[in-house]
């Protein structure tokens, strides 16, 4: 029972890091219809700074973490300007993947020749260090600040795009841009800012998971696929979805890996291929 | 007498201008990707020997030709070794950091004439794949054979293994099982994780289960060692009593600093630590640590490559400078010296280095992680080729 427990509260965490950095990935496919394959790239990017302004600055935690939010998302915009605009909407999905793809690769690039090739800590503040005795089990405390982290950004997520006046005109300008720009909305700068959103939340993932997935320059490529398998299984575009999804992605790889370490990530894709085939738009996927 | 020394100058001067004046030494190492960490460490080491002995041996200049290898590419390494030996005319090859390489190089060097000095990959029979192949890093079988002894010496009985499912990992869970086997104790259980494995809890939580007394694992240096020691920290076997034992990959020096505090009194074996106390390390380290521009990213690979090229260096003098790699590589067979990690010796039969082999604990020496030795084995061979 208690090694169910252990292994269940393992699993939330992991999910909700996936989570973290996935919702912005789902965000930008459901709503802007880009395949963008360099959000891994963003999240490395937020990591770097947030390591760089604690550790060679000497910034606190707190200050820190949003300004490496911010300046990863200052760095990102002007790529928005001169070409992600061009790839909206999904009409070109090959264009997109070479694009992102390469983007991906040059980020890869300057990081490790800026920062140098070694993994980048982000020191945790003394109020996230240690372990807390859950009475079944020791669990870090920044795991379960994670969790909460996650569920924090779900919840804001679905204000924002659910209730407010906001979320009104982004999902109208994404059904009908044209309605929408006729109507008085301003598609593009909606646009630029459903980015500045999604960049954001790669950043804060990848800061808030650097303790599960290192930050070292290959990391964009190689959490590339967990991150497209979390927002395909839950629907692009669906926050509900990408909750379940990493949820799922998390319990599966969590449980096989305990109970057949032999067979490796082997459940993981045998789930993702069930999943995808009941139900091949993901599981709550956004409907149009 | 001293018109006599006064000709053998002169000799060998005119030796050294008759032959062809630049010898030059193709070094393949990972400056891009993922291990551009090892990259940098050799160039760092091969810097560090030209820092400190310079870049002339028996008349001749030595010149550095630097290639990099991203990955575990067989074709592209062939390719490079061939772009090395064809164009750029190298006599001597050196680096290769992944097993891959060093097997897709080895069948063209007799053809080429062409010595390899293996500066880190560490299966035990890349030696075997040439007879121009000489090794100056280490092995696994080599690292954990004495690690496994030891356990078995402090009276563990029940040891669980996780290593990282790919060659090296395979050498080390071999190597760790039949010692310790053969010393009376049991190997509960071992698990192979996954290469990308980023999430370790699960293993950890099965580690705790299985009723072992420690763990030993092997992962390669860098991000995946990082997220597995603090795991292991935050999992709750520390305080079961439950030690975490593997081999020096795990507290690498350029991985302790990311690692931080979770790594105190970690027990390793290895065959060099940045922090060994001789005066030949000490200067060693100012050396690399002045090439590789930042202290902190110095580690093992550095070591092998500077006592890789004192290797090369040798041999261009046995051969006085003549391209002929079967007497090169005879004339560094069973060749004893003092290195910065210490006494060392290659191996005539299996033309690999015969070292220490250190036990080491993490510990905090002015504020900074290092592996501080605490007991030595002398003497080690590659064990995976003794049999």
């Amino acid at each position: 029972m208690d090694t169910a427990l252990g292994i269940g509260i393992d699993a939330l965490a992991y999910g909700m890091i996936l989570f973290t950095i996935s919702i912005g990935l789902s965000v930008m496919m459901g709503l802007m219809r880009v395949v963008n394959l360099a959000h891994g790239a963003f999240a490395m990017v937020g990591g770097y700074l947030a390591s760089y302004a604690i550790r060679q600055i000497g910034l606190p935690y707190g200050v820190a973490v949003p300004l490496a939010i911010l300046a990863t998302v200052v760095i990102a915009l002007p790529l928005e300007v001169l070409l992600f605009r061009r790839i909206y909407g999904g009409a070109e999905p090959l264009k997109q993947v070479l694009m992102t793809i390469g983007i991906t690769f040059a980020v890869i690039g300057v990081m490790n020749a800026v920062f140098g090739p070694t993994i980048k800590p982000i020191p945790l503040p003394e109020a996230l260090r240690g372990t807390v005795d859950l009475g079944f089990r020791t669990m870090a405390i920044h795991r379960l600040a994670v969790i909460g982290a996650g569920l924090a950004v779900a919840l804001g997520l679905w204000l924002l795009i659910e209730k407010t006046a906001f979320g009104v005109r982004l999902r109208a300008a994404v059904d009908n841009p044209g309605m929408a720009a006729a109507l008085g909305i301003r598609t593009e700068r909606l646009y630029l800012a459903t980015f500045a959103l999604a960049v954001a939340l790669a950043a804060f993932g990848g800061i808030a998971g650097a303790e599960l997935m290192p930050i070292e320059p290959t990391y964009a490529l190689k959490y590339m696929v967990t991150f497209l398998v979390v927002v395909s299984i839950g629907g692009a575009g669906s926050i509900g979805g990408a909750l379940a999804a990493a949820i799922v992605v998390g319990l599966v790889d969590t449980a096989g890996r305990y109970l057949m370490p032999g067979l490796g990530t082997f459940f993981t894709y045998l789930a993702v291929i069930l999943i995808v085939h009941l139900a091949p738009n993901g599981l709550l996927a956004r409907t149009r | 007498m001293k018109s006599g020394a006064a000709a053998l100058l002169l000799a060998a001067g005119f030796a050294g201008s008759a032959a062809a004046d630049t010898i030059k030494v193709g070094v393949i190492a990972p400056f891009s990707g993922p291990f551009a960490q090892a990259g940098k460490n050799f160039k760092a080491g091969v810097e560090a020997y030209v820092a400190t002995h310079g870049d002339t041996v028996a008349g001749h200049k030595v010149e550095f030709v630097y290639r990099d290898l991203d990955g575990p590419d067989p074709g592209k390494a062939k390719s490079v070794a061939q772009d090395l030996i064809i164009k750029e005319k190298v006599q001597y090859l050196g680096g290769v950091y992944l097993t891959p390489s060093a097997f897709a190089i080895a069948p063209m060097l007799e053809e080429a004439n062409v010595p390899l000095v293996v500066f880190n990959a560490a299966t035990s029979s890349i030696t075997q794949k040439s007879p121009l192949i000489v090794r100056t890093s280490f092995t696994l079988w080599q690292t954990t054979v004495p690690l496994a002894k030891q356990a078995a010496k402090d009276g563990k009985k029940k040891i669980i293994i996780a290593v990282t499912d790919y060659g090296p990992g395979t050498d080390a869970e071999a190597a760790f099982r039949k010692t310790f086997e053969a010393a009376g104790g049991q190997i509960v259980e071992s698990i192979k994780m996954p290469l990308a494995t980023t999430d370790f809890g699960p293993y950890l939580q099965r580690a705790k289960d299985s009723g072992a007394e420690a763990l030993f694992a092997f992962l390669p240096s860098g991000a995946p060692t990082v997220g597995f020691v603090k795991a292991y920290a935050e999992s709750g076997l520390k305080e079961k009593g439950v030690a975490l034992i593997s081999t020096g990959d795990l507290t690498e020096e350029a991985g302790l600093p990311a690692i931080g505090d979770a790594a105190l009194g970690m027990r390793t074996s290895f065959h060099y630590s940045v922090a060994h106390d001789s005066a030949l390390n000490r200067a060693f380290v100012a050396a690399a640590s002045k090439a590789i521009g930042n202290a902190d990213e110095l580690s093992f690979p550095a070591v092998a490559a500077y006592d890789g090229v004192y290797v090369i260096t040798k041999m261009i003098e046995a051969t006085g400078g003549k391209q002929d790699a079967k007497k090169a590589v005879q004339a560094v067979l069973g060749m004893v010296w003092e290195s910065p990690r210490g006494p060392v010796k290659i191996d005539p039969e299996t033309r690999h280095v015969t070292q220490t082999i250190y036990l080491r604990e993490v510990v905090k020496d002015g504020g900074k992680l290092i592996n501080k030795e605490l007991s030595s084995v002398p003497d080690q061979p590659d064990w995976g080729l003794a049999k």
